[in-house]
This record gives C-alpha cells, sequence and structure tokens, in this order.
C-alpha cells in the first residue's frame, strides 16, 4: 500500500488510461475503463488510486467517487488476492447455493464481504453469472466454476495460492 | 451444414465446430458475406427494410421490432455527409436466470460483430460499441480478438471493403450493475457516468450516448442479423412455427435432468421444450411453476404448458417471453423464500432514484422475509398485494425495473397463494429450514 502513495499511477497505467480516454468524445468518458486497469494490478482502488485516476481524466475526486462506488466490480476497500463470488440469483438459489456460502464461510472462517487473515481469499455474493444451465455457479478471479459441490470445495479452492 | 444453418442459423456453426467458432470457420460458413453484400450492394435503407420485413423482435426482453426501432435513427439527406451516430450491442445480461448471450458471444463471436457491424451499416453509425458485463472474461477476450481480426480484414474501420463506409468497432467492459441493461443507464455507464436511466422521450435513436442518434440492440438480437441478410424475410419468417419469425435462444435451468440452451423455432411449447430438451424434471420432483424468460416475468404453470413460446401467446397468460431462458420452480423449493431472493435482488439492483422502487422493494424484501421465518400477521398477504400493485403500474416509477420486480412476486401470491397462507397460519416454513 506504501508504494501507492508515492507513485500513484505507473506509467503503463496511465499509457492504458490514455489509450481509452483518446477514442471517446470526452475524457471523463473513460472513468469506469480507467478504474479497471488501476485495479487490475492492484486489486482495488485507494483513496491516493483515487485522486490520481480523477486528476488524470480532469474530474473532482468526489465525482470520480460517486461513480466508483455505484459499480460492483469496482472495489474501494482491500481485497484478498483471490476474490471468490458467488451467485446468489434465482437458478443457483434452487440449486442450493445457500449451502455453498455457508460451507465456504465455514471452511474459510469468514463471512460474506470478508477477507481471510493470510490475504488469500475474500468472498463476496454476486448476482445470476449466466451459468444458470450449471447451478450452483461461482467465479474466482477470471474463471468460472459451474454445479459446484457444497461438500468438496477442495476442487475450486485448490490451485488458488 | 448449410442444411443445418437453414433451420438454425444462430448454432449450427458452433454445433459443426463443437464449440468456438474461429474467423477461417466463420468465413468458410459463409460468414461476412452478408457485411459484403449490404454495404456493397444494398443502401442502408434496405437493410433496414430487410429486417423490418422479416419481422425480427428484440430478444433483450421487450420484444421491440429490431427493423422499425432502426428506422427512427435520422438520416442524412442525399449527398450530405452523416453526423456521428451509434450502434451498441447490450451484452450486459445480468437477468437472473438468463445465460444466453453468454453462450454465442463466446463461441461465434464473429457472428455478434458481423451482426452489430451490419446494424450499424443500416443506421450508418459512425461507432459501433459492445457493452460487455465486466464478469464475462472469455467473452471480452474472444470480441476483443474478433474485432481486431475484423479490422485486419476490413470489415471494420475506414472505408469498409471498399464501400466508402467507414465505422469503428470497440469494446466496454460494465462496472457491474443490472440497471446497465436498461438501454438509457447503459448509455449513461457507456460515457462514464452513474448508470441512472434517462427520461425519455428523447429516445436513443433521437437522442443517445453523447447526446447523439444511437441504437441498442441485444446479442442475441444482432445475431439474426447476418443470415435475414443472406436468406431474405421471407426464408427467416418461415422458420417460427407459430405467430413470430426465426428462431430462439430457449433455455432451462432449475431441477430438470438436463438443464440447457437450445435454438428452437419461436413458438415451439412449452412442454416440448421442457420434456425432449430438458429431459423433465429430475426423479422426485414435480413440477410446480415456471419463471419463461428471466427472473423479471410472471409465473406460468401447469395450465400453461401447451402454450407456444410466442411473444403474444405468453403475453395472453399474463407474463412475458421476456429473454426466454426459463427458471424451473418444483416441489422441494418455498414460493415464498424464492419470492424472496427474487426482491433481495431487485431491491439490491435499484439504482435508488425513484422512492417506490428504493424503498418500496427493500420493504417487500422484509415483508417476505418476516412470512418466511413465521413472523407474518394476518393481513400481510393483502398489504403485499397492494402495494405490490401500487409499485408495479409503470408510471410510478421512472423505468421499468420495479415494474420487473413485481411480475413474478403478484404471480407468485397469485399462483402460490395458499403456501403463503399456510405460512403465516403456522407461524413457519412448512417446507422446512435451511436449503
Ligand atoms: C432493468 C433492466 C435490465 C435490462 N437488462 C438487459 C440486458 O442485460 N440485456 C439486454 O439485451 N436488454 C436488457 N434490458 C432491455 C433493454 O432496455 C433494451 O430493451 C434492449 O437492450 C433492446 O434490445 P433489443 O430490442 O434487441 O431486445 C433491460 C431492461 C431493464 C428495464
Ligand atoms: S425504477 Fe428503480 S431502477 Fe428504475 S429509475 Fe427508479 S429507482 Fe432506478
Ligand atoms: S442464477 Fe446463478 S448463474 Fe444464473
Amino acid at each position: 500500500m506504501h508504494e501507492q502513495l508515492i507513485n500513484p499511477l505507473s506509467q503503463e497505467e496511465i499509457d492504458a488510461i490514455e489509450a481509452e480516454a483518446a477514442h471517446l468524445p470526452e475524457r471523463r468518458s473513460a472513468a469506469i475503463e480507467a478504474l479497471r486497469i488501476v485495479q487490475e494490478k492492484r486489486g482495488w482502488v485507494s483513496d491516493e488510486s483515487l485522486a490520481a485516476i480523477a486528476r488524470q481524466l480532469d474530474m473532482s475526486p468526489d465525482a470520480l467517487d460517486a461513480i466508483a462506488t455505484f459499480y460492483n466490480l469496482i472495489f474501494r476497500k482491500p481485497v484478498g488476492r483471490h476474490v471468490i463470488m458467488v451467485c446468489d440469483s434465482v437458478s443457483c438459489y434452487i440449486l442450493g447455493c445457500d449451502r455453498v456460502k455457508r460451507a465456504l464461510e465455514a471452511r474459510l472462517g469468514i463471512g460474506a464481504g470478508e477477507t481471510t487473515a493470510d490475504g488469500r481469499f475474500t468472498l463476496l455474493p454476486i448476482v445470476c453469472l449466466g451459468a444458470c444451465d450449471r447451478a450452483p455457479a461461482l467465479m474466482i478471479g477470471d474463471r468460472l466454476y459451474g454445479n459446484v459441490n457444497a461438500d468438496d470445495l477442495g476442487e475450486v479452492l485448490d490451485g488458488h495460492e | 451444414m448449410s442444411d443445418a444453418a437453414d433451420i438454425r442459423p444462430l448454432t449450427a456453426r458452433i454445433d459443426a465446430a463443437g464449440g468456438f467458432v474461429d474467423l477461417e470457420s466463420y468465413e468458410r460458413a459463409g460468414g461476412y458475406q452478408a457485411l459484403r453484400q449490404a454495404v456493397t450492394g444494398m443502401s442502408p435503407k434496405e437493410v433496414q427494410e430487410t429486417v423490418k420485413q422479416a419481422n425480427l423482435r428484440g430478444r433483450g426482453g421487450a420484444g421491440f421490432p429490431t427493423g422499425v426501432k432502426w428506422s427512427f435513427v435520422p438520416m442524412a439527406a442525399e449527398g450530405e455527409a452523416e453526423g456521428v451516430k451509434y450502434a451498441i450491442c447490450n451484452a450486459d445480461e445480468m437477468e437472473p436466470g438468463t445465460f444466453k448471450d453468454r453462450y454465442l458471444l463466446e463461441n461465434d463471436p464473429h457472428l455478434l460483430v458481423e451482426g452489430l457491424l451490419l446494424a450499424a451499416y443500416a443506421i450508418q453509425a459512425s461507432q459501433a460499441y459492445v457493452f460487455l458485463r465486466g464478469e464475462y472474461h472469455l467473452a471480452a477476450r474472444r470480441l476483443l480478438e474478433a474485432m481486431q481480426q475484423a479490422r485486419s480484414r476490413n470489415y471494420a474501420g475506414a472505408n469498409v471493403l471498399g464501400s466508402g463506409y467507414s465505422v469503428e468497432i470497440g469494446l466496454h467492459r460494465s462496472g457491474g450493475r443490472y440497471i446497465c441493461g436498461e438501454e438509457t443507464a447503459l448509455l449513461n455507464a457507456l460515457e462514464g457516468r452513474r448508470a441512472q436511466p434517462r427520461a425519455r422521450p428523447p429516445f436513443p435513436p433521437a437522442s443517445g450516448a453523447w447526446g447523439r442518434p444511437s441504437v441498442v440492440n441485444n446479442v442475441e438480437t444482432l445475431c439474426n442479423v447476418p443470415a435475414i441478410l443472406r436468406n431474405g424475410a421471407d426464408w427467416y419468417l418461415r422458420l417460427g412455427r407459430g405467430e413470430d419469425a426465426g428462431t430462439k435462444m430457449f433455455g432451462v435451468s432449475g431441477r430438470v435432468r438436463a438443464p440447457g440452451l437450445w435454438e428452437l423455432p419461436m413458438g415451439t411449447p412449452i412442454r416440448e421444450i421442457l420434456e425432449d430438451h430438458a429431459g423433465g424434471m429430475l426423479d422426485g420432483y414435480r413440477f410446480r411453476g415456471l419463471l419463461p424468460g428471466g427472473a423479471s416475468t410472471d409465473f406460468l404453470v401447469d395450465e400453461h404448458l401447451d402454450l407456444p413460446m410466442d411473444y403474444a401467446a405468453i403475453a395472453k397468460a399474463g407474463s412475458r417471453l421476456g429473454t426466454g431462458t426459463m427458471i424451473v420452480m418444483d416441489d422441494s423449493v418455498c414460493p415464498v423464500d424464492l419470492s424472496r431472493n427474487l426482491q433481495h435482488f431487485f431491491a439490491q439492483e435499484s439504482c435508488g432514484f425513484c422512492t417506490p422502487c428504493r424503498e418500496g422493494l427493500p420493504w417487500l424484501e422484509r415483508v417476505l422475509a418476516d412470512i418466511e421465518e413465521g413472523r407474518g400477521e394476518d393481513g400481510d398477504l393483502e398489504l403485499l398485494d397492494q402495494n405490490a400493485r401500487f409499485i408495479g403500474v409503470p408510471g410510478n416509477t421512472f423505468c421499468v425495473h420495479a415494474t420487473g420486480a413485481i411480475e413474478p412476486l403478484a404471480s407468485a401470491l397469485k399462483y402460490f397463494r395458499e403456501d403463503f397462507e399456510a405460512h403465516i397460519r403456522e407461524r413457519r416454513c412448512p417446507y422446512g429450514e435451511g436449503r
């Protein structure tokens, strides 16, 4: 986290944000992309990152924060190395997502919205992942898992160190 | 191949390839011929007219005729230059129970790219965007690659195939929020703002992204366009089994033997989809009802199973075809708790702009939780009925998010009344706790 205080945005991040802004009618229209770009490497968007992105896009930090907090996939708090998103929408509900959620909470020792002490996992609920024919479904990072078995979570958790 | 493609224009290529269709396979199967034919041999108005004749209706949930929507876009007079316009694909797919656009995007990204470029040509858009759900990572990679290939083959970019028409194509990945799928909220999200719906009029074809004329179409809608132009409107009209034209991606989730997704003629009866394709109910479970087209559609029950999946037939039964992906509720599921789950979703995803939706939906969720947990009182159901009726009237809220939230609840109160009453009478959930 300290590194961000000294060096809010890397040149690579600035270049990526500029590339997005270049083909949009207004610079500020790149706000969501810019937040994603910064979050990709850092895992979340700190106040320092937010202020730096706002400067880059010629907008106020408050205006950018109003946007950042509106969207579910922009994290304004630190998260673990792997974010587990468990679908709690209707098809997964029918097929037992509550059991999956409870099993994950028990195994990781955290509740929804929390991060394990070792910083390995953050557990979040998510709406329908578009994998309802494979319910219950969850995502870890970029990866989608379907037909998740609440009694055998090792299969999905292993390999995410 | 051509036979299958004649009856299943959306998925025949995917089946032949056994999954992902790359550029070579797509072109070998006639891909981008419709685009070539359109930009070199048809006027934009002719493209609009063909799609109108084919009676293609929006597959994003509302069923608005696509060609008609395109015809609302102002076109430059003969000899005058077109201004900036946008053709936008709605690939937000967040309606619970819906998993059709993901399949098309991941497996045949060029089909969507060609469909979007055709829509762009039809309205003479200078820029095309795909607005993609943020969680769809594989689809994002495949779309970016397909867009790059389309540029390098000059299907997009300056002077497309030597026609004089130029269009840029790009991807916007959503920050994640259900309301982004509502087309005017989507425009705000695309502009990098909070995704709040906009007042209408003006409608997007008059004033859309950055105040310029824009059309927004669903993924599946656009995927139908290339084959319509190649095979003609009459062919498309004949594909449907009932009143509506073409095929539709139908899906089934819930406790059926073979949950999945199939491209079938419009008008295929519900029972046929449930039994022949989804394999019927799992052993030991009985059918209670289904949401025919995603979470924001009204329940249908036994008496409706012989209806064709047609816009009019499903509307007549009091529901909506919606996204065509059905959610089956079996007899082990408590209708009250399922309703609570649905209202939780709608309450959480309200954008917060207007009071009946922002305050009303969480209230509904709380009352349902009370009933589910044995704290229901006499009179609660009448109160639910009343408030649902008020919140559900389209004019009472700024957009139809709240209306959609009420559809599954009002119909559950009607068809599963006895379950709600039993909860209040017995002061507990008869289905037991803890799923
Ligand atoms: C709350 C809400 C969410 C919506 N989500 C989507 C969506 O994810 N995808 C979609 O195509 N249409 C969605 N729609 C419908 C769009 O507003 C719009 O009607 C549609 O994209 C138009 O495309 P079509 O005519 O091709 O169906 C949603 C509507 C509402 C009210
Ligand atoms: S109905 Fe709900 S989602 Fe739509 S504008 Fe009002 S608060 Fe927002
Ligand atoms: S409801 Fe869970 S993936 Fe669709």
